[in-house]
């Protein structure tokens, strides 16, 4: 019988998907692509937000979208039939996340010469995403008016990775005890870098600030180069 | 809820090193895990039981886990608390110019093998 050792390894276990993701980040940066990262639970507005969005800004920039929704096509089509720009469905195989690796087969099915900004759908929940980098150049995520205004208490490290906090639903804000000024307190908290836009992607109010800042930020991450 | 992930991670890493030592078999896995990681360690160890038995190399070993307390660092006063008892705010001087020093991390510390 071998004798047993001991092998230390000493290595997050998320080490390689964080150097796939950064690699991935520089090589969309030199292709002049921007990918945003849009995470919430499921059902905040991540369908409807996009929709709205997209069809504010492709006439200003040319525009493609990944969808990762779990086990259902359904998303991907309905932007295609929405906005008519380029639209994937990736498949996660039932995985609560995306990471680095799941995302750049999904930016291979796309034609990216041709692409100055895609928005990546992320699975809906508020845990795996944020802990797997998925080498999209901004983070944004959505909160919904109905799911409560301390949401940035009970999912810290989803709301530290934010570069961008939508608080969506704003039209129904007055049936809720949702108190905008304090969750916007509780996200300075948790990441005082964070930028927060209010919006209702129902009604379409706000969602124009939301276009003026990916157009910014695209604008932003070609000067960088 | 994302476990399954993390053991997956874990399964390929922990092949790669084996591999690299020329081991037959895994026995067992050490793991430390801070107390405000996204993994809980008991859905961690159900994920584990069932992916080790698809792979031979490693299909009876055991996951250990090390919990690592997660402790704050406040840049104003310059000391340290427990970060699960107070958050983000310094309980020593009231600063919200704090971060995380350890408590996070989600890594593979040690195999044990043959
Ligand atoms: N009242 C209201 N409903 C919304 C708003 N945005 C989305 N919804 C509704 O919320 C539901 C889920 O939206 P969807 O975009 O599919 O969410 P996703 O799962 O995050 O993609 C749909 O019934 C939308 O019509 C909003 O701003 N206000
Ligand atoms: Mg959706
Ligand atoms: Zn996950
Ligand atoms: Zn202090």
């Amino acid at each position: 019988m071998d004798e047993v050792k001991i092998i230390e390894i000493k290595k997050s276990v998320f080490a390689d998907n964080d150097a796939d993701a950064a690699k991935l980040r520089e090589e969309l940066k030199r292709k002049g692509v921007f990918l945003l990262n849009l995470m919430s639970s499921p059902g905040s507005g991540k369908t409807t937000t996009l929709i709205k969005t997209i069809n504010l800004l492709k006439d200003k920039l040319r525009v493609a979208v990944m969808e990762a929704d779990i086990d259902s096509d359904v998303d991907a089509k309905k932007i295609l039939a929405a906005t008519g720009v380029q639209s994937i469905q990736l498949h996660t195989g039932g995985m609560c996340h995306l990471d680095a690796e799941m995302t750049r087969q999904g930016l291979d099915g796309l034609a990216l010469d041709d692409v100055d900004l895609c928005i990546l759908e992320n699975v809906g929940n508020l845990v795996c995403p944020a802990e797997f980098d998925t080498g999209a150049t901004k983070n944004c995520m959505i909160l919904s008016v109905p799911e409560g205004d301390d949401k940035p208490l009970k999912y810290p490290l989803m709301f530290s990775v934010c570069d961008l906090v939508l608080i969506n639903k704003i039209d129904v804000a007055k049936y809720f005890d949702f108190d905008i000024e304090r969750c916007k307190g509780y996200i300075r908290m948790r990441n005082p870098r964070a930028e927060v836009i209010e919006i209702s992607a129902l009604t379409g109010e706000g969602v124009d600030k939301f276009a003026a800042w990916l157009i910014d930020q695209v604008r932003k991450q070609r000067e960088e180069k | 809820m994302h476990e399954l992930g993390v053991v997956f991670y874990i399964i390929r890493d922990v092949k790669a090193v084996a591999e690299e030592n020329h081991v037959q078999k895994v026995h067992s896995v050490t793991l430390e895990i801070g107390e405000v990681s996204t993994v809980i360690p008991h859905l961690l160890e159900d994920c584990w039981n069932w992916a080790v038995k698809r792979e031979p190399i490693m299909d009876a070993a055991k996951l250990k886990v090390e919990q690592i307390d997660a402790v704050t660092y406040c840049e104003d006063c310059k000391g340290t608390y427990p970060t699960v008892q107070y958050g983000k705010i310094c309980p020593l001087c009231g600063s919200e110019h704090t971060y995380l020093l350890k408590g996070n991390e989600v890594s593979i510390k040690e195999i044990e093998a043959t």
